[in-house]
């Protein structure tokens, strides 16, 4: 394999590329990404970014060496627009065409919108900062959505001290998600500060004013943002003929397709740990996903080892510091087995079938969830695990 | 070759730790510790992988 394509220049497409270099790849790397932007992370931007604590140089996944150091054929500010799995080319929006041997994947997810606008999205750096500018003591902020996104701006926005109304669809935030019991644990944390949750509330558009409910009722506004979800970047690949359905469909392996792999937030692929296919919005799969597709990518097919991790996600929000494993969603059953949710010292577990499927903690020490990882990794029975105490 | 730690970009992940265990610790917070910021050619390996899955790209290798 003499040329790489890498499309997608963030965290996933990023830990792509430097793992290709790190196993000896040393043909030609193109790096191909829409932002204008050197790859830079995506979490600080609701948190420390949002929050006005870190300025944008702070992100930058790599230094300017480290950078170099990979050799890259950089394409930034260059949208792929269109593949062709015949003749191995990625057609990018300036018209040139990248030929290659093996493709990696990696563009990601972009927020869902509603109906109207002017409202905000936070995905990008310059959302971040667009957002940062608009919010200051007294400003009014609706934040439409209570997942992880839409919370952790909240708690942000409530300490920079502007009014905020979260409205929320479902009659428990992050119920599918996380459970209820959780879920209104969570939601408590925005009530006792006076940011007001709004559950069972449909928001049909943004208006000049704020915004519109399906009932009719309008809430005003000065700022509103919209956090309800995204959708994976996979239009450029529409007529190549790879299987897309909410995301780009992928084996066990990450593969798409002879020699074309993807990862992070795009991609869906089998996980044999958990026996289903996912696609997981999280940061640290991001990296390891983008290095187990290299890795694939280089390997002679029967060496290749199938990607099988255990999730991790972590958010902050308020005083909490919310850490989770496994897969979590669909889960059957939640026991708190360490700690007290009413305290937010915790650890819960989530059965799935009779297996832990998950953990979630919060203000736990590592040890405590370390563990539940395992039980995790190993497919522990739920009812020793839950009995044992892991 | 020289591990180094941002410790105040460390979002307590535990991602080093699963990596290579016999570098980093976390603290009660969670917040990751190098037990050895001097590593032998055994131990880089580890470190790579640390450095290439956090979350914060806040460990790094040096080279002398
Ligand atoms: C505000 C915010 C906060 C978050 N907080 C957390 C958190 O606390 N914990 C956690 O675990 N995760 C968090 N995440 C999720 C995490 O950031 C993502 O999982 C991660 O960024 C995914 O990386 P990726 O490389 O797969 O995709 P992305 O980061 O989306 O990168 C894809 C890149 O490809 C580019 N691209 C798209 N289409 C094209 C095209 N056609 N041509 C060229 N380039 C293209 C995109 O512009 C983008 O730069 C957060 C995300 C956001 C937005
Ligand atoms: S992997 Fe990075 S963020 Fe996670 S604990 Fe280690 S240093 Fe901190």
């Amino acid at each position: 394999m003499r040329r790489i394509a890498v499309v997608g220049a963030s965290a996933a497409g990023l830990a792509a590329a430097e793992t290709l270099r790190r196993e000896g790849y040393d043909g030609t790397l193109t790096l191909v990404g829409d932002e204008p932007e050197p790859p830079y992370d995506r979490p600080p931007l609701s948190k420390q970014v949002l929050a006005a604590e870190w300025e944008p140089d702070r992100l930058a996944l790599r230094t300017p060496a480290g950078l170099a150091a990979l050799d890259l054929d950089l394409r930034l500010g260059a949208a792929a627009t269109g593949l062709d799995l015949v003749d191995r080319a990625v057609r990018l929006a300036n018209g040139s065409e990248v030929p290659y041997d093996g493709l990696v994947i990696a563009t990601g997810v972009r927020p869902r919108r509603l109906p109207g606008e002017g409202a905000h999205v936070l995905r990008t750096l310059g959302d971040a900062l667009t957002l940062r500018e608009r919010l200051s003591p007294g400003r009014r902020l609706v934040v439409v959505g209570a997942g992880f996104l839409g919370a952790e701006a909240a708690a942000v926005a409530w300490r920079l001290g502007a009014e905020v109304t979260v409205l929320e669809p479902a009659a428990v935030p992050l119920a599918h998600a996380v459970g209820a019991d959780v879920g209104r644990m969570l939601a408590r944390a925005h009530a006792e500060r006076g940011v007001d949750l709004r559950c069972g509330v449909m928001v049909s558009e943004v208006t000049e004013e704020g915004v519109r409910l399906a009932g009719g009722e309008e809430i005003e506004a000065d700022e509103v943002l919209v956090a309800v979800g995204s959708l994976p970047n996979t239009e450029w690949l529409d007529g190549s003929g790879l299987a897309i359905g909410d995301g780009v469909l992928c084996d066990e392996y990450c593969e798409a397709a002879e020699n074309v792999y993807a990862a992070g937030d795009v991609a869906r692929w089998y996980n044999p740990l958990f026996g289903t296919s996912m696609r997981i919005e999280h940061r640290t799969n991001a990296a390891e996903q983008g290095m187990a597709a290299a890795r694939n990518l280089l390997a002679a097919r029967e060496a290749r080892k199938a990607f099988a991790p255990v999730p991790y996600f972590w958010s902050d929000q308020y005083d909490m510091k919310v850490q989770a494993y496994g897969y979590l969603r669909g889960h059957d059953e939640v026991a708190v087995v360490e700690g007290d949710l009413a305290e937010r010292r915790f650890v819960a577990a989530y059965r799935s079938g009779d297996r832990v499927g998950g953990a979630l903690a919060v203000g736990m020490a590592p040890k405590a969830i370390r563990q539940w990882r395992q039980a995790i990794v190993t497919g522990a029975s739920w009812h020793e695990a839950v009995r044992s105490g892991v | 070759m020289k591990v180094e730690l941002e410790a105040d970009k460390c979002v307590a992940s535990g991602q080093c730790v699963v990596a290579a265990m016999e570098v980093f610790d976390q603290d009660d917070d969670g917040i990751a510790i190098l037990l050895t910021d001097e590593v032998g050619p055994e131990l880089v390996d580890g470190v790579q992988e640390a450095a290439a899955v956090c979350p914060a790209a806040a460990i790094r290798l040096v080279r002398p």
